[in-house]
């Protein structure tokens, strides 16, 4: 279990992560949600012993960071922000480097660095620097190296970024099937990604945590939970004042995307009203092109949580 | 954090590797054996002195080392940092006492790789005439150690600073003072104070160390002096890299 308490960092005047407090348990995948600039990239360094904290503490399985960093380090994988690599290095000498510092030897190592290299594909790259690399597989060759040792402990800041969209989905499907029994800690400011593959989500502002729970139970504060995404087949006249008269239909919103005549149906207290909603339509005989209902968006939580703080 | 051999000598390797990773590495070396060949035959008069030894050619090493034990040392750290490759190299469970010694380690064998490659000059004399060759080794040995400790400020240097150039030229300047104390000049210039305090300054100096041993004497003083400011400087580097490392 990693055990994060009272964290606090401060850099002359500024605060970069402030008083922050969470645990994280086994097979648990967390997502760091934030604005840029929130500490996500900070707090990750403490909990890597990178950086040393301010204020406050972080345990590893019962191993404190700041005075043992090596045996946490060892027992972890680190994708810093940018995936730094040695430039000059080929792909495959860079993960033998790796590999050797994570103790692997001979047969072992070699099984070890042959699995990762299929796992993120790296096979038609080895023997080209890191330098010449495209961002998609410089991104993989720090996933790799962060990999090699099978982590108990994997931290990656931001591993998708600039990654194009199969690589991503490739990405998150490889971090699906880590986590098993394994402590995954990711940042990012993709909020799909949060629903994608995480079990848990942080958000964070201002060095703060904000919220904390399951990323399905953030959409439910969304104000887009159960609303309803109507579009009508025809122009009815006070279209919008009729749909709002509905029952329990607190706002509804004219949508102009992705075309006109299409509506958005906020219920009072994120009820389920579309079979009501069904029935209404129902009673006028109006024709609907397309109804559906809406999860909740994780955007909006994120705003409306981030915003308020700011102001 | 303890002194473990096995992770200094893969950081070691590791940094050996990117030295020779471009052909700067040959560069390099070749440029460093043109002159000190030239400075030895040239201005030390080798032929002329018609003494079977390497006083010329050893006489010039402190000059040399001066530009070009900072242009190994500077891409210690600097680029680390430059790149961000330090969070990954400092996330990793080698231990920072084991990167800073490594990495110091990786440098001062390649100055030790060039200086070897200069055994022609000792063939040369040998063929020539009937040298002390345990005054040769000496001062080998002496040289080798005298980069150690300007690789050593380099290495402070280089942590000191993001830009590689930057680390070039502060650690030409310090090892420039490190020499300069024991030049009479400067010590004459210390006339007003008392002879305890000029011996002080002058037993600081690279070349008054270096001189002693390149004459064949191998005083355990100066062995340790040299040994002194290697760990003194790499000592500076572990405080400086803890300090710089995330900024």
């Amino acid at each position: 279990m990693i055990r994060v308490q009272n964290l606090t960092k401060r850099f002359d005047q500024f605060t970069a992560v402030n008083n922050l407090s969470f645990d994280v348990c086994p097979g648990e995948v967390l997502g760091f949600l934030g604005p840029n600039g929130a500490g996500k990239s900070t707090t990750m360094k403490m909990i890597t012993g990178f950086i040393e904290p301010s204020d406050g503490k972080v345990s590893v399985f019962d191993m404190h960071v700041s005075q043992d960093p090596q045996a946490v380090q060892t027992i972890m994988g680190y994708l810093p922000e940018g995936a730094p690599a040695y430039g000059e290095m080929t792909v495959i000498a860079f993960l033998q480097f790796i590999a050797k510092v994570r103790g692997l030897k001979g047969e072992q190592a070699e099984q070890r660095l042959a699995k990762v290299i299929e796992q993120v594909e790296l096979a038609p790259v080895l023997n080209k620097p890191i330098d010449t690399l495209s961002k998609g597989f410089a991104r993989r060759v720090g996933l790799a190296q962060a990999i090699i040792h099978d982590p108990k402990v994997l931290i990656l800041d931001e591993p998708t970024d600039g990654l194009d969209p199969n690589q991503k989905h490739q990405v998150r499907e490889l971090i699906k099937g880590l986590a098993k029994d394994k402590i995954v800690i990711i940042s990012t400011h993709i909020l799909e990604e949060v629903s994608a593959v995480c079990s848990r989500a942080l958000i964070i502002s201002e060095g703060q945590l904000l919220l904390d729970g399951k990323p399905d139970e953030l959409e439910r504060q969304s104000r887009h939970h159960n609303a309803i995404c109507l579009q009508l087949a025809d122009e009815y006249a006070d279209a919008q004042q009729q749909l709002a008269s509905i029952d329990q239909i607190e706002t509804v919103e004219a949508v102009a995307e992705p075309e006109d005549r299409t509506f958005m149906l906020f219920p009072k207290d994120g009820q389920m009203l579309l079979p009501e909603v069904v029935r209404w339509l129902d009673d006028k005989q109006w024709e609907v092109e397309n109804i559906h209902l809406e999860k909740g968006r994780l955007d909006d939580v994120f705003r409306q949580v981030t915003r308020a703080q700011t102001v | 954090m303890t002194f473990n051999m096995n992770m200094t000598t893969i950081v070691m390797q590791r940094q050996l590797h990117s030295y020779f990773a471009t052909p700067i590495a040959y560069v390099f070396i070749l440029m460093f054996l043109v002159l000190s060949g030239v400075f030895s035959f040239y201005l030390g008069h080798f032929y002329e002195k018609g003494q079977a030894d390497l006083s010329a050619f050893f006489n010039f090493h402190p000059w040399l080392y001066l530009f070009f034990m900072p242009a190994i040392a500077m891409g210690l750290w600097a680029p680390e940092r430059q790149m961000g490759t330090i969070e990954l190299l400092m996330t990793l469970p080698i231990g920072q006492t084991n990167a800073v010694i490594g990495k110091f380690l990786a440098a001062w064998v390649f100055a030790g790789l060039a200086l070897v490659l200069t055994f022609p000059m000792w063939l040369t004399v040998a063929y020539l005439g009937d040298p002390d060759n345990g005054v040769i080794a000496a001062g080998y040995i002496g040289s080798w150690l005298m980069a150690g400790s300007f690789l050593a400020i380099g290495s402070c240097m280089s942590v000191c600073s993001k830009n590689q150039i930057v680390a070039f030229i502060f650690t030409v300047v310090v090892c420039f003072i490190f020499m300069v104390s024991g030049v009479p000049m400067v010590l004459d210039s210390f006339a007003w104070a008392p002879q305890s305090m000029i011996d002080f300054i002058a037993g600081l100096s690279f070349l008054t160390r270096f001189d002693a041993i390149a004459r064949g004497v191998l005083d355990l003083r100066d062995i340790t002096y040299f040994f002194a400011m290697m760990a003194l400087w790499l000592y500076f580097t572990q405080v400086m890299l803890q300090r710089n490392k995330a900024k």
